[in-house]
C-alpha cells in the first residue's frame, strides 16, 4: 500500500492557520524522504487552493464539530481511516494537545508530542522532542503502524510548492456514542495579541516592574511597539503584574519566538526552560551577573526603567 | 463521590540534568524529587472537594516505586484519605499509553468518578496520560483547567482553548480532569496533618492485583520508544552592548535589523 502523510490544518474563519502551512511544509519534505504522498484535513470547509500550494494533492473536509474533545477525536480517525494515513502531524495547539491522546488511546496509535523536529532517517521517521523543560532532547520512535505527532509551532519555515488546488474528498464520519462535554462559552484572551505559544515576538517583565502599573506603562508598551505579545516571569504572575496566561517557563507556556526580550529577569532555570530555544534573546538587567546574560545573544546592563522607554521609541521608528 | 488524583513525582525544577553514558537516561543519583507542580493543583482541588462535602474520599494514585511514598505522604498530609501505589517490574519502560492503562486499571478497581490530574508532568512533558485514561475508561475529559466546580453528577471546567483563550465546558461525570496554574494555591500540610498522615494507608498492587495482563504494559509493549537523549545545544557567546540608554538602543534594533535580521 502507498505511504500518506495526512496533516490536520486546524483553521481560523475558514482559512488554513499559519501552523498547519507550516506542517505541510515540512510534510512535503517528509513524504519526499518517504516516498509518500502528503494530503491535508480540516474540519468543515476546505480551501483547496491555499492547500494545494503547500504541497497537499488532496484534502479531506471532515463533518465534525471542532468545538468537543470527541468531535475532533472522531473527525481525525474519520480523515484517518478514509486516507489510509500511516503518519499523522498536527500543529501542537491546545484542540490537540487535548484531543490526539484519546485518539492516540482509540486507535492504539503510538503519539509523540511537541515535537520540535522531523526527520527520515533510514525510512523511518525520528521525532525530536524537549523533555524535562527543554533541559534534554530525545530522539524518538513510534512502532505502531499508524504514527501521530504533534509538533510545536514556529519549529519549521513556511514554503510553499505552487502546487495546484488540492482534490477535494468529502468525509462524514460517524456521529459517534462518545461522551457529552458541552461547550458553554468562549472567553476571550486579555489582550488582543497574537499567544505566547505561537508568537514571533515577546517582550517579558520580571519581578523588578515591581507593580502592575509599571508592568502595564513599561512592558505592554514596548512589547506593542515591538509588534510583540508581552510574557511574564513566575515573580511577576504570582505578585500579580501580569496573569497567569502570561508566563512564561516551565510552569507555564514554553515559547518559540523568534525574538525574546527579557526586562529585569534574572534567568532562573525554570524561566530559561520556558524560553531557551527562542532565535534571539535580548536581556536588559542591571545585575551583570545575572544568568540570563549567560544565554542572551545581546545584552544591556542597566536600568530598564531607563532603556525600556529608548528601546521603544527606536521600535517604533524601525517599525512604522 | 471519590475522588483520585493522580501523583507523580518528577525531578525538582531546579536539576541540571545530566544524560547518562548510554545516552538513554538521566543520571539520578543525586538528583531530588518534588511532587509534579501540576499535581499540587490537583492533590488541592479534591481536598476542596472533600472540605465542600462534594468529595466522600480523595485515593492519591502513583505509577512509581517505593521512593515515590515520601511524596504521597505529603498528599496525605494536604488532605488525601488514602493512597494505592502501582509497582511491578513489568511496569518497567511504559509509554504514556502503557503509564494509562496501569492507572486506568487502578482507577476503576477503586470506582473513581472523579479523576484529578496534572496538565503535564514536567519530567516527560508528555500532557498524554490523563486523556488516555480519559479514552480508557469511556470518561468524559477536560484539559489544563484553571477553574473547576463540581454540582451533583455534573461539572464545569474552564479549560485551554485556542490562541491563549479559555472554553467553558460543560459534562457529566465520571471525568477526567487535568489541572492547570491558576486552579487554587495548593496549600502547606500542618504539622498535626504531617504526624496524621503518616497513619493513613499506602496499598501496594502490582500487575496481578490489577488483573493486567503484563505483556500489555512496560517497555515491550510501548509503542512510543525514546532511543538517545542529548543536551540541547550551547548558545553562541553573546554581545554586551556598551553605552546610554539611547545609543544602546539604537544600537540594538539596528543589530536585530541587520545582525540578526529578526525585525
Ligand atoms: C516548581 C517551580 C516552578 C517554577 N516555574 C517558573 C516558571 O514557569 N517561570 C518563571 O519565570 N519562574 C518559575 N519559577 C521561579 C523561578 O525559580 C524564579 O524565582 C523566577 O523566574 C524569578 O523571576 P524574576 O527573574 O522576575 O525575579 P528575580 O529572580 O528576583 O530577578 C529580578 C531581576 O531583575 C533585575 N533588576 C531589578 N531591578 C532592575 C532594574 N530596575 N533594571 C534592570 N534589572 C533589574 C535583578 O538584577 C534581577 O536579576 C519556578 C520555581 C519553582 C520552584
Ligand atoms: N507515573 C505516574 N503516576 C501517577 N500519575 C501520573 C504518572 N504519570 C503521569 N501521571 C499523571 O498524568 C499527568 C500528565 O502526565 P504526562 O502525560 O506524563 O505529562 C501527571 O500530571 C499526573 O497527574
Amino acid at each position: 500500500m502507498s505511504k500518506n502523510i495526512l496533516v490536520f490544518c486546524e483553521t481560523e474563519a475558514g482559512a488554513p492557520r499559519k501552523s498547519a502551512l507550516e506542517l505541510l511544509s515540512k510534510g512535503r519534505e517528509l513524504a519526499a524522504a518517504l516516498g509518500a504522498s502528503l494530503s491535508a484535513m480540516v474540519i468543515g470547509a476546505a480551501d483547496a487552493t491555499t492547500l494545494g500550494s503547500y504541497g497537499a494533492t488532496t484534502v479531506y473536509a471532515v463533518s465534525g464539530d471542532a468545538s468537543s474533545t470527541e468531535g475532533v477525536v472522531t473527525a481525525v480517525q474519520g480523515a484517518v481511516s478514509a486516507s489510509g494515513a500511516t503518519v499523522v502531524l498536527a500543529s501542537a495547539s491546545a484542540l490537540a494537545r487535548d484531543a490526539f491522546p484519546r485518539l492516540s488511546a482509540r486507535i492504539g496509535a503510538g503519539l509523540v508530542v511537541e515535537c520540535t523536529d522531523l526527520r527520515v532517517d533510514g525510512g523511518r521517521v525520528v521525532a525530536r522532542r524537549p523533555i524535562y523543560a527543554g533541559k534534554a532532547l530525545a530522539d524518538v520512535e513510534v512502532r505502531s503502524a499508524i504514527a501521530l505527532y504533534t509538533t510545536r509551532p514556529n519549529s519549521f519555515p513556511l514554503s510553499a510548492s505552487g502546487g495546484a488546488a488540492a482534490a477535494v474528498v468529502a468525509v462524514s464520519p460517524a456521529a459517534s456514542a462518545g461522551t457529552t462535554v458541552k461547550l458553554v462559552e468562549v472567553l476571550a484572551p486579555a489582550g488582543a495579541t497574537v499567544d505566547l505559544t505561537e508568537a514571533e515576538r515577546i517582550v517579558s517583565g520580571g519581578r523588578s516592574l515591581k507593580s502592575k502599573e509599571q508592568f502595564d506603562a513599561v512592558v505592554r508598551p514596548l512589547a506593542a511597539s515591538a509588534r510583540a505579545t508581552p510574557g511574564a516571569s513566575r515573580a511577576a504572575v504570582d505578585a500579580g503584574y501580569a496573569g497567569h496566561g502570561d508566563q512564561v517557563g516551565q510552569t507555564g507556556k514554553v515559547v518559540n519566538p523568534t525574538l525574546y526580550i527579557a526586562l529585569g529577569i534574572s534567568g532562573a532555570i525554570q524561566h530559561l526552560a520556558g524560553m531557551r530555544t527562542s532565535r534571539v534573546i535580548v536581556a536588559v538587567n542591571k545585575d551583570p551577573e545575572a544568568p540570563i546574560f549567560q544565554h542572551a545573544s545581546y545584552g544591556i546592563v542597566a536600568d530598564l526603567f531607563e532603556v525600556a522607554p529608548a528601546l521603544q521609541k527606536e521600535f517604533q521608528k524601525a517599525l512604522l | 463521590m471519590k475522588v483520585g488524583v493522580c501523583l507523580k513525582q518528577v525531578p525538582a525544577t531546579d536539576t541540571r540534568i545530566r544524560i547518562n553514558g548510554a545516552g538513554t537516561g538521566i543520571e539520578t543519583g543525586d538528583v531530588k524529587f518534588e511532587t509534579n507542580p501540576y499535581d499540587e493543583y490537583a492533590v488541592e482541588a479534591a481536598t476542596q472537594l472533600k472540605e465542600q462535602k462534594k468529595a466522600t474520599e480523595v485515593v492519591i494514585f502513583t505509577l512509581g516505586e517505593a521512593g515515590a511514598e515520601s511524596r504521597i505522604r505529603d498528599a496525605l498530609a494536604r488532605g488525601a484519605d488514602r493512597a494505592v501505589r502501582l509497582d511491578d517490574p513489568a511496569f518497567a519502560g511504559s509509554d504514556s499509553l502503557g503509564k494509562a492503562r496501569i492507572l486506568a486499571a487502578a482507577l476503576k478497581a477503586e470506582d473513581i468518578s472523579l479523576v484529578l490530574c496534572g496538565r503535564q508532568a514536567v519530567d516527560t512533558d508528555s500532557s498524554s496520560v490523563p486523556a488516555m485514561i480519559a479514552e480508557l475508561l469511556g470518561f468524559a475529559q477536560a484539559s489544563w483547567v484553571d477553574k473547576l466546580s463540581v454540582d451533583g453528577g455534573n461539572f464545569s471546567a474552564n479549560r485551554a482553548a485556542g490562541s491563549g483563550a479559555r472554553e467553558v465546558v460543560t459534562g457529566a461525570l465520571p471525568a477526567v480532569v487535568s489541572c492547570d496554574k491558576g486552579l487554587n494555591t495548593p496549600r502547606y500540610a500542618s504539622l498535626p496533618n504531617i504526624m496524621a498522615a503518616k497513619k493513613k494507608p499506602i496499598v501496594v498492587k502490582n500487575a496481578a492485583a490489577l488483573g493486567i495482563d503484563p505483556a500489555s504494559v512496560g517497555a515491550g509493549a510501548a509503542l512510543v520508544v525514546e532511543t538517545r537523549l542529548t543536551l540541547p545545544p550551547g548558545r553562541p557567546a553573546g554581545r554586551i552592548l556598551q553605552g546610554d540608554a539611547a545609543t544602546v538602543a539604537a544600537e540594538l534594533v539596528s543589530l536585530l535589523r541587520n545582525e540578526a535580521k529578526v525585525i
